[in-house]
């Protein structure tokens, strides 16, 4: 599965691309520019998980579930183990939603289109109705979240931004190899015709429930990354369905091209909210729902098809 | 006895105004195929409307009657105008896309109707309680209510009936039946169907802006108040069964009532246990409790 894949051509632009922004954030860029640059990974990862999904044109209107399952899983272990360690943290994230989507899985399998989106959205609204009522964990106020620790020691914030961007490789190597396997190639198979795939010997559902896992995991690591730069968990801002319905916008956003456009997708969003709320605080979401519909209509492949398009302009002139 | 009696009217009120809300967005799915999340929007916008109407006419001692008037007018002018626009220049061009897209496209609209409202009315809340106060309250039962909440039930009554007679009983609502079952066909037929889904849009969409108009007075009304209100229909819809009249009641009256029970109950679980409802519904019976039979086309 991961054989040969550092010699892809996307996974080698992605972590050139990461490395980069690495190092301009850790020593060039301003606090608020590189604080973007963090919040827009962490959220990319969960936006890679939509992606993987909406291959197989599942899209999930709840995924806020599992952004919000990962980040509270983290707020939980500190107050009551007092886990602060960051390898940790984000181990639990995973796995708290890894296993929430395996169990939730055996069910979202068997749906597609709108009533896969319809019961998404319905898992991560019960969920939501949980946290928002719930006195011990702060109800609507949400639950604040110390600083991240290494081995003990206490991690900065550019230390911070740069185990997030490490773990975004990491993540982007194992997509790929997921993408590459003969697993993530039935995606592309499950689209076109499910009754066929079955033929062939391999289980629809298998290959969506493993699918749906992944993307959970991804979305988990995603809330607890973000809880632990934000410092601060909360059910508005990480459960509610608008939540959800902001991950499915920068997906589309981002176009479904490739595995490095989901980060520069999650990215843009961000600098476009920060400037949003900068220049117009009373329609910064207008300005975002502006720029959904306009993308919707303009270019419905997402930003990463503007990419391609100027590639293949350059291309035409050179010859 | 008595905790059974509020329930029971704490229950029938908000089933009343949700069905109100729900209809529209059930109407409008059943037709387009267009799950509507700018629905929410059409019922701020109402609700907006007609508390400035209310307050203008309460701090000038109207009569009453331009109370009702003006809520009513609220509805039609929210549904008429946003309902024209949104249909006729955004999603007339999307027909036939992704229904994912759609849906998005709704929820692009969405956030710009909720900032227009932010910038047209300001962040202030509004509390347009003219009406309500006027018709005073009544005991039932032991249980204090107020009078206007219950009108709100006629109203709902008056909404379904109409709604049941336009559909099974005119002509109109024949055609849009076979818009329903058709579009290819109905077009064939000589069925002007672009007429017919911007006419249903914007019938959804007032029916949205009445439920927020007519239920204005009860509360009171600040930015980002509908966000709540879109799933809960949401909810609705779905328990009932997407695109049908009879479900968009029977959701509603279930909806309503678990709701009120758990607020009086065990105020805890009242989001928890209503999206609950809704995801055992989904697993259950996918389509719904009473979506329209799916016809086989050959």
């Amino acid at each position: 599965m991961f054989k040969g894949i550092l010699k892809d051509q996307s996974v080698q632009t992605s972590i050139g691309v990461i490395f980069i922004l690495l190092i301009f954030g850790s020593f060039i860029l301003p606090e608020w520019m590189s604080n973007n640059f963090m919040y827009g990974m962490s959220r990319g990862l969960a936006v890679l998980g939509l992606m993987i999904l909406w291959r197989t044109n599942l899209v999930s209107f709840g995924h806020a579930l599992y952004y919000g399952f990962g980040a509270y899983a983290v707020a939980l272990c500190q107050k009551f183990f007092g886990v602060t360690d960051i390898f940790l943290r984000l181990l639990i994230a995973v796995a708290a939603a890894g296993l929430l989507g395996f169990a939730l899985g055996f069910i979202l399998r068997k749906y597609r289109e709108i009533f896969f989106a319809m019961l998404s959205l319905a898992f991560s609204m019960v969920l939501y109705g949980l946290l928002a009522k719930a006195e011990f964990l702060g109800s609507t106020d949400g639950m604040s979240i110390s600083p991240s620790t290494f081995f003990g020691t206490e991690l900065g914030r550019i230390a911070l931004f740069n185990f997030i961007g490490l773990v975004v490789i990491l993540a982007i190597i194992f997509a790929q190899a997921y993408l590459r396997s003969s697993l993530g190639h039935l995606t592309t198979a499950i689209q076109d015709n499910e009754i066929r795939v079955e033929y062939l010997g391999y289980s629809v559902e298998k290959a969506i429930h493993i699918k749906y896992v992944i993307s959970a995991c991804l979305a988990g690591g995603a809330g607890g990354l973000m809880a632990a730069s934000l410092g601060q968990v909360d059910p508005d801002s990480m459960v509610l369905w608008s939540v959800s319905g902001e991950l499915v916008f920068v997906t589309i956003m981002s176009g479904l091209g490739n595995i490095l456009a989901p980060f520069i997708g999650a990215v843009i969003f961000e600098f476009i909210r920060t400037y949003a709320f900068e220049w117009a605080p009373q329609a910064w979401q207008m300005i975002i729902g502006g720029t959904l519909l306009a993308i919707i209509f303009f270019s419905p492949g997402g930003l990463w098809s503007l990419f391609q398009k100027l590639n293949f302009l350059r291309k035409k002139n050179n010859e | 006895m008595q905790f059974l009696t509020t329930v029971l009217l704490d229950g029938l009120v908000y089933a009343s105004y949700l069905f109100i809300v729900s209809l529209g967005l059930t109407i409008t799915f059943g037709v387009m195929k267009i799950l509507n999340v700018a629905h929410g929007s059409f019922y701020a916008w109402g609700a907006y409307l007609a508390s400035i109407a209310i307050i203008y006419l309460g701090e000038n001692e109207y009569n009453s009657m331009f109370y009702y008037f003006s809520i009513f007018m609220a509805a039609i002018v929210a549904g008429l105008f946003f309902g024209f626009i949104i249909e006729r220049f955004i999603l007339r061009k999307m027909y036939g896309e992704d229904i994912h897209l759609i849906v998005l496209a709704t929820f692009g609209i969405f956030w710009i109707l909720e900032d227009l409202i932010l910038i047209v009315f300001g962040a202030d809340p509004l509390m347009p309680y003219y009406p309500a106060m006027e018709l005073g309250g009544l005991e039932i039962a032991g249980v204090y209510q107020g009078v206007y909440s219950l009108t709100l039930s006629g109203l709902a009554v008056v909404v379904a009936f109409i709604c049941w007679y336009f559909l099974k009983k005119t002509k109109w609502g024949k055609l849009l039946q076979s818009v329903i079952f058709d579009r290819e066909v109905s077009v064939s037929m000589g069925i002007n169907v672009t007429n017919v889904y911007l006419i249903t849009f914007i019938i959804g969409g007032m029916l949205g802006a009445l439920g927020g108009a007519y239920v204005a007075p009860t509360i009171s009304i600040s930015p980002g108040f509908a966000i709540d209100v879109v799933v809960m229909s949401f909810a609705v819809v779905v328990i009932g069964g997407m695109g049908s009249v009879p479900g968009a009641l029977i959701g509603s009256l279930m909806v309503g009532m678990i709701r009120a029970f758990a607020v009086h109950q065990a105020p805890v679980l009242e989001l928890f246990i209503i999206y609950a409802v809704m995801a055992i519904v989904l697993i259950i019976k996918p389509q719904g409790l009473f979506a329209p039979p799916k016809p086989r086309k050959i």
